[in-house]
């Protein structure tokens, strides 16, 4: 399995368990169901309703009888339902790069991992606004027959809770064993706790926090702008024609700036020029391994990703905030909550700071719900949650399975 | 050689279903015990990842952070007991500890090594090198300890402070005491009761020394 990015700063290829290996969860596959329609729209937070809605999801382990060792896992801005495994349907879908790599968590999702699979029945769901086989921007409205751009409605983390909740009240699920995620899946882990007290026992949340901060929302904006200024993004109308790739890819670049650290983009880019030389090229395309890297994941991001979707979900990023459950006091909002949480940062990540994550810790605190807050030393910056494996496994493995001892 | 005489009198003195904060709570034993015993809403604060992670196993609620930051973020008050089990002598700013500890607990509990031990002062003199004794069996370069104070020394911070120091416990050769008069001398390790506000039935030790109650010592 060759991966472009590391072959490109010279580092070895990440080593993936294969669809055989007795790690992984094999073969998957993606499951839908309609979980709104005409007679039972969902209802949105900006006033609108939305019909019909049909969900992607993947579900890997065994339900138990008592259905109560569930774990719902939430992916973040540009993740899907596929957590680990690998895609039994991806040359069907037309997702040829899931051939070459398995799942998003893969590395935290399997039999002996950290969420293991042997002992959890473990579901993902692709978010309201994606392009991953739920309901998006390229869907198409039952009112015009095309697909909807720009009138798709606004999308909100408070929507894509309300419609997880449809799909676990589908699927028999009283109570979730735990909801878990990083980045914007933290904030939907969040949002369960507070719309939902008590349906999920535990909340795992990691590099998140109550409400992105003001440096957040302006490079979010900053991406909009790259796609929405793009000549081929014509008002969201690109369906069929040309897509706004060079737009979306800016906006990509932009994400991965914040993703990445200082300490980490040093190690791994130190300054080199591409193709090992050590000079200048004395040009203005691509001459430094961090710009090729940069390059490369944008364009990679388009063969994937709809720039609609983008817009929509950084939006729903935007718009997030834990405290409008208290009338914008996050300690009251948290009065709400009835679950035992786990709140991991990463000491590097600069987008969703260990402070912000403090003040949700204190804010659990100060309500005297059992909260456990891990800032862990790493440099990998926002990324961590993705790559600090080594950490996270024995972290939220015993965190898992130790649950805390008050109210047992 | 670990002497866990404090941990246990901890225990004994935290009334079932208080709330604790333990600052510098190591593994989480003690608030595990308080946890699953008496009904405690315990709450601990480690600095170190890896004694974090020992919490997390153990089912213990813990906030990651290094206590010379101070407890901002904690309201006064909150706490029914705060607890400093052999923490005040290896933080940067005792101090700031101890206020944090009164701000955020209305009572404070604090067991330390009594660096005025007359063994401690005895190896000093005779070696004049830095004491190792079973209660602190460090060597002067990689002690944790870097604040080593006597009981004499917290007594006045306590006078200086108005701090009511409500009950007092010395372990005096391999046992558990009732603190008393000489013990500035003869305690390895102490264990105080503090508080800024007066409750009822308690003294202030520094006027009166012998007034302390037996009620804490259970064979």
């Amino acid at each position: 399995m060759s991966d472009p990015i590391n072959a490109l700063v010279g580092k070895k290829p990440k080593r993936y368990d294969g669809p055989d290996s007795p790690r992984s969860v094999g073969w998957t596959e993606p499951l839908r169901v309609r979980l709104a329609d005409e007679g039972n729209p969902l209802l949105l937070d900006c006033g609108e309703s939305i019909a019909p809605v049909d969900v992607e999801y993947e579900v890997y382990g065994e339900m138990n009888e008592n259905r109560d060792n569930v774990i719902l896992i939430l992916h973040a801005l540009s993740g899907d339902a596929h957590v680990a495994g690998w895609d039994a349907r991806a040359e069907e879908y037309g997702r040829l790069w899931r051939k070459a790599r398995p799942g998003w968590w893969d590395m935290m999702v399997g039999p002996g991992k950290a969420f293991d699979t042997r002992k959890y029945c473990v579901i993902c769901s692709n978010v309201l606004g994606s392009c991953y086989g739920t309901t998006g921007p390229s869907s198409i409205d039952p009112a015009t027959g095309r697909p909807y751009g720009l009138r798709f409605p606004i999308v909100t983390v408070g929507d894509w809770v309300r419609l997880q909740e449809r799909l676990v009240t589908y699927l028999g699920i009283e109570r979730l064993f735990a909801v878990a995620g990083g980045s914007l899946g933290g904030q939907q882990a969040l949002e369960w706790t507070l719309a939902y007290p008590g349906r999920a026992k535990l909340a795992i949340i990691l590099a998140s926090s109550a409400r992105l901060s003001d440096q957040g929302l302006a490079f979010n904006a900053v991406g909009r702008h790259a796609i929405i200024n793009d000549p081929n993004f014509k008002d969201g109308n690109y369906y069929g024609g040309p897509t706004p790739d060079r737009g979306l890819a800016i906006a990509r670049m932009l994400g991965h700036i914040t993703y990445l650290s200082e300490v980490s983009m040093r190690q791994k880019f130190g300054r080199r020029y591409r193709n090992g030389t050590n000079a200048p090229g004395f040009h203005l395309g691509i001459d430094f391994e961090v710009e090729s890297y940069l390059q490369h994941q944008g364009q990679a991001f388009v063969e994937r990703f709809d720039a609609n979707s983008y817009l929509y979900i950084s939006r729903a990023m935007d718009y997030y905030d834990a405290a409008s459950w208290g009338d914008g006091d996050l300690d009251k909002a948290c009065s709400r909550v009835d679950s035992k949480f786990l709140l991991v940062s990463f000491s590097s990540d600069w987008l969703y700071t260990p402070e912000q994550m403090k003040e949700l810790a204190l804010a659990l605190c100060r309500n005297r719900k059992p909260v456990t807050y891990v800032n862990i030393p790493s440099s990998y910056g926002h990324d961590a949650f993705l790559l600090e494996v080594e950490k996270l496994e024995p972290l939220i493995r015993s965190f898992l399975d130790g649950v805390f001892l008050k109210g047992e | 050689m670990s002497i866990r005489w404090d941990h246990q009198a901890i225990y004994e003195i935290i009334p079932a279903g208080s709330s604790v904060l333990d600052l510098g709570c190591g593994d989480g034993e003690l608030l595990s015990k308080l946890i699953r015993y008496k009904g405690v809403q315990g709450q601990g604060i480690e600095k170190d990842i890896d004694h974090v992670m020992e919490c997390v196993a153990r089912g213990v609620p813990v906030y990651h952070a290094d206590l010379d930051q101070g407890l901002a973020g904690f309201p006064d008050g909150f706490f029914d007991y705060v607890v400093l089990e052999k923490t005040l002598q290896a933080v940067h700013k005792p101090l700031l500890v101890l206020e944090e500890m009164l701000r955020v607990g209305r009572a404070g509990i604090v067991s330390f090594p009594n660096f005025g031990h007359w063994g401690i002062i005895a190896s000093f003199v005779r070696t004049g090198r830095m004491p190792i004794t079973p209660v602190l069996p460090y060597q002067w370069h990689d002690t944790p300890n870097i604040h080593l104070f006597t009981v004499s020394d917290f007594l006045d911070w306590a006078k200086a402070k108005g701090v009511m120091v409500e009950r007092g416990l010395s372990w005096v050769d391999g046992k558990v005491q009732p603190f008393g008069e000489g013990h500035a001398l003869l305690a390895e390790e102490v264990l105080f009761v503090v508080s800024r506000i007066p409750h009822e039935d308690t003294c202030d030790l520094t006027s009166h020394p012998a007034s302390f109650s037996n009620d804490l010592i259970r064979a």
